[in-house]
């Protein structure tokens, strides 16, 4: 409220209370208000679905809030001490300062070993989180424009994390993250050319050193978390700019928002889901063990214990590592370990570029420009949702790869025949992923389009003269029906020619021509909506069956009876035969 | 002495020279390990009748497959049907039969732990019968393998042994781990100082032997109580999920995690304007 006065005294807000003249002494002095009154109206379309990226942000936050809290007495070197804390089976044995301090943390400052397993689970709820809002917002078709850019953020935000999860794992220099570190240097060493450089530049000299932990730590309470808050920004403010996309139905369209306001509704709904969020990492914090530090003993690279995994989200390229065969180049004196650069340095950088080019490379399939506000059911894009089934297919076998020896100990199988079944499945099973999923996808499309055309199954059996029984469909509601329609038809270009309208030599055939290869394969198989006519023909069809004839009672008619009799006009339903009709002209009981 | 030292040095191109410097080699130290051997292999003291009870039980229960004089027995194919027992030494008969790992249930890769069939006199006779084959370790005694007396300085350097040779195949929190080809090193939940003191010596299955020489009987014990005092430790952060590092941590992490805060954004959700206009999307 920014009114003029006339001299003396300042206008005043109607309503006498404390909290009004103290906002509006605030707004007099910083005016946010008119920039709020437009942003606290805005409003948040309701879906489960659109939640999955809050549970990151409020994991995040959790993450903020107990981070800062170790840090307090965590203590980032690697200056060798004798532990002499209360933990008795450690007692008197030699370790860093940093693992001192984690297990200092652990057993000697209240709440520290629930406040370090709430960070450790929050962090884990944190990357799982980024990757199944990951998974909806490619499954619904969220990418498209305008939104592409919002895409690639999200997914360098997936990346720090996954870095900034690393960071962390190593730093309690127990004797698995120290393992983990170890595993690190050795991608970096498989680097041809540079490799060496870049691990003595990293360690500052051999392998372990005295720096690692210290650099370790800058980057991961200081770089990365900075550099992660800035994305989160980023990736909210276009959030708030694109406007928030929304499930087509009545009312929905390209060109509105249909939901609760942010005040008082929205904010409720997600400052109550920080709660949850951080209930749930408290809870699990206090029920379940995390990196059981003590019990991993501090790292001596002469030592390794087995079940030595990374954090699950290191888990893929783990399992690439494992299945891997052993392939390696000796060229003048130098040897290329293709056995690890390959599925560690190369195959997560693949992965990585083809994720953050998803959303252009189906723009240049679909060859699809507009803009989108309205999400698309997965199946109404077979291809899309197959290939991203295809995708995780591809991730669940390397991550269970990384497992393997879990699944040997615990499923009593040979290590070395799960090794060959994840080589060869991790080829074949995103292919089979494919098919069955678009094939399902299609499936989905056609009852979508039987229902749209034949209505929804009534429950209602009749049963025939001749015995033939066939369930009678009633038409869905109009909403309904506008919910299943509000989709695009795709309309196939065709094929381009060699030649242009002109006759001019079409330089870009080639490049067109396997566009056009691609996107007839993307799309061919989709069944598309009903047209009108179709929509209305099957309505007047549908109310000529329901219809009811003088007697009371309704007919079965030709689409649910297939016999010989001619049906249209007999009474099908038994009731006929109740005794208080006349049924000497009967032609079906003919000879009864 | 010159003059034999000549005559060597004239010789020292002949064709047998080398023979003869390996044979001296050899020779020499064959006779230095006679005389300097350590004394870890001693047969056991039983007196006879015990030695011919487990005789009994032996030509019953083991010898279709380790031969009626625990001589072995080799398949077709050249393989080992059941190894030669003289020189195992009962302390491998007293953990073998004393942690059911013995007889087997079928061939396979690795002998599991599972159900003991023998009595203890049992065991102590069949242990007895093939002490008598062929000098091999005996059967440690309480005083051995007893963890009552350790201090907590010795638990901690236990520690310190254990993760250097034990970790790497029994995983930290000796819940075991997997082994190429089917192999694996059992989880040592449940057994008992003992045992795990008898195959340190005696090396079963795909365990290698951690002699009296490698690892000294008193460090034996201290690895022994520091494994005992970790599996009688309370769980100070939970639930431990199976002691099994990072997978089990991510299977919780998404299923209960994920699993709760997706629960809960359905419920919140659910609360829309749709559902209370009642009209169906």
């Amino acid at each position: 409220m920014s009114t003029t006065t006339n001299g003396r005294t300042a206008a005043k807000a109607p309503g006498n209370d404390k909290l009004a003249e103290a906002a509006t002494w605030l707004d007099d002095r910083v005016g946010l208000a008119t920039l709020a009154k437009k942003q606290i109206r805005k409003v948040f379309p309701d879906h489960w679905s659109f939640m999955l990226g809050e549970i990151a942000l409020w994991s995040f936050v959790v993450l903020l809030l107990t981070g800062t809290f170790l840090t307090l007495w965590f203590k980032p070197s690697m200056t060798e001490v004798t532990y002499n804390g209360s933990y008795d089976l450690l007692r008197g044995v030699k370790m860093s300062e940093a693992y001192e301090s984690a297990l200092h943390l652990s057993f000697d400052v209240r709440g520290g070993l629930l406040m370090r397993q709430i960070h450790h689970w929050a962090a884990n709820l944190f990357i799982a989180a980024m990757l199944v809002h990951l998974m909806r917002i490619f499954l619904t078709g969220a990418f498209r424009k305008p939104r592409e850019l919002n895409w690639v953020i999200g997914s360098l935000l997936l990346l720090l994390g996954t870095l900034e999860g690393f960071t962390g794992y190593s730093l309690p220099d127990d004797l698995l993250s120290g393992t983990g570190i170890r595993a690190a240097d050795g991608f970096m060493l498989a680097v041809p050319v540079v490799g060496t450089y870049v691990s003595f530049f990293l360690f500052g000299g051999q392998f372990p050193g005295d720096d690692i932990i210290p650099r370790l730590f800058t980057a991961h309470i200081l770089l990365l978390p900075g550099i992660l808050l800035a994305l989160i920004g980023a990736h909210m403010l276009l959030l708030v700019f694109h406007k928030h996309t929304q499930w087509p139905g009545p009312g929905r369209t390209n060109d509105n928002v249909v939901g609760y306001p942010l005040l008082p509704v929205y904010t409720a709904k997600a400052g109550g889901f920080f709660f949850i969020v951080f209930g749930a990492t408290a809870l699990m914090g206090g029920l379940f063990t995390i990196n059981p530090v003590w019990k991993f003993g501090p790292y001596d690279p002469s030592q390794v214990t087995a079940g030595s995994q990374p954090d699950w989200y290191m888990g893929w390229p783990d399992g690439a590592l494992r299945i891997m065969p052993n392939w390696e180049t000796h060229l003048w004196g130098f040897t290329l370990s293709w056995n690890v650069f390959l599925p560690i340095i190369v195959l997560p950088g693949v992965v990585f570029t083809a994720v953050l080019l998803l959303p252009f490379l189906e723009a240049w399939i679909t060859g699809d420009k507009r803009e989108h506000h309205l999400l698309q059911r997965p199946r109404n894009a077979p291809s899309r949702t197959a290939l991203l089934v295809a995708l995780m297919t591809f991730y669940g076998i390397l991550w269970e790869a990384s497992g393997n020896d879990l699944i040997a100990t615990h499923f009593h199988l040979n290590l070395n025949y799960i090794t060959y079944f994840n080589r060869i499945m991790v080829f074949v099973g995103p292919v089979l992923a494919f098919i069955i999923t678009r094939r399902w996808c299609i499936s989905l499309q056609r009852a979508d389009r039987d229902r749209l055309l034949h209505g929804y199954e009534s429950g209602i059996i009749m049963r025939s003269p001749e015995g033939a029984y066939a369930e009678k469909h009633l038409p869905i509601s109009v909403d309904e029906a506008y919910t299943l329609t509000a989709r695009d038809r795709v309309e196939l270009p065709p094929p381009p020619g060699e030649v242009d309208s002109n006759g001019v030599a079409n330089r870009k055939a080639r490049g067109e021509g396997l566009r056009w290869r691609v996107r007839n394969f993307w799309f061919s198989h989709d069944i598309e909506k009903p047209t009108r006519t179709e929509l209305e023909e099957a309505h007047h069809h549908a109310e000529h069956e329901l219809s009811v004839r003088d007697d009371g009672h309704q007919h079965l008619t030709e689409s649910g009876y297939t016999g010989d009799y001619e049906l249209d006009g007999t009474p099908a339903d038994g009731h006929q035969f109740d005794g208080r009709h006349d049924i000497s002209g009967d032609e079906l009981r003919k000879g009864h | 002495m010159r003059l034999l030292s000549a005559r060597l040095s004239a010789r020292r191109r002949s064709p047998f020279a080398g023979l003869v410097v390996l044979l001296l080699g050899l020779v020499l130290t064959g006779g230095a390990f006679a005389l300097f051997s350590p004394a870890q292999a001693e047969s056991g003291q039983a007196d006879q009748s015990t030695v011919a009870q487990g005789r009994t039980l032996f030509l019953v229960g083991c010898a279709s497959c380790h031969g009626k004089n625990g001589e072995g027995i080799v398949t077709e194919r050249g393989t080992q049907y059941g190894p030669p027992l003289a020189g195992v030494g009962a302390a491998s008969v007293d953990f073998q039969v004393g942690t059911g790992r013995m007889p087997l249930a079928r061939p396979g890769v690795q002998a599991e732990r599972k159900k003991v069939l023998y009595n203890p006199d049992e065991i102590k006779a069949l242990a007895a019968y093939v002490a008598s084959l062929g000098p091999g370790p005996s059967i440690p005694t309480a005083s051995q393998y007893s963890i009552s007396g350790t201090d907590s300085e010795a638990v901690a350097r236990g520690g310190q042994f254990w993760r250097t040779n034990c970790t790497a195949c029994h995983n930290f929190a000796a819940a075991g781990g997997a082994l190429p080809g089917g192999k694996y090193a059992p989880s040592l939940s449940g057994v008992t100082p003992k045992h795990m003191y008898e195959a340190m010596l005696t090396g079963p299955q795909q365990m290698p032997v951690f002699s009296d020489q490698v690892v000294k009987p008193s460090e034996k014990r201290d690895i022994i109580a520091y494994v005992k005092r970790l599996q009688s430790a309370p769980n100070y952060g939970g639930n431990a999920l199976g002691s099994m590092g990072p997978v089990t941590e991510g299977m919780a992490a998404w299923i209960v995690g994920i699993g709760a805060c997706v629960a809960f954004a359905v419920w919140i959700a659910s609360h829309s304007v749709r559902s209370k206009k009642g009209a169906k999307a």
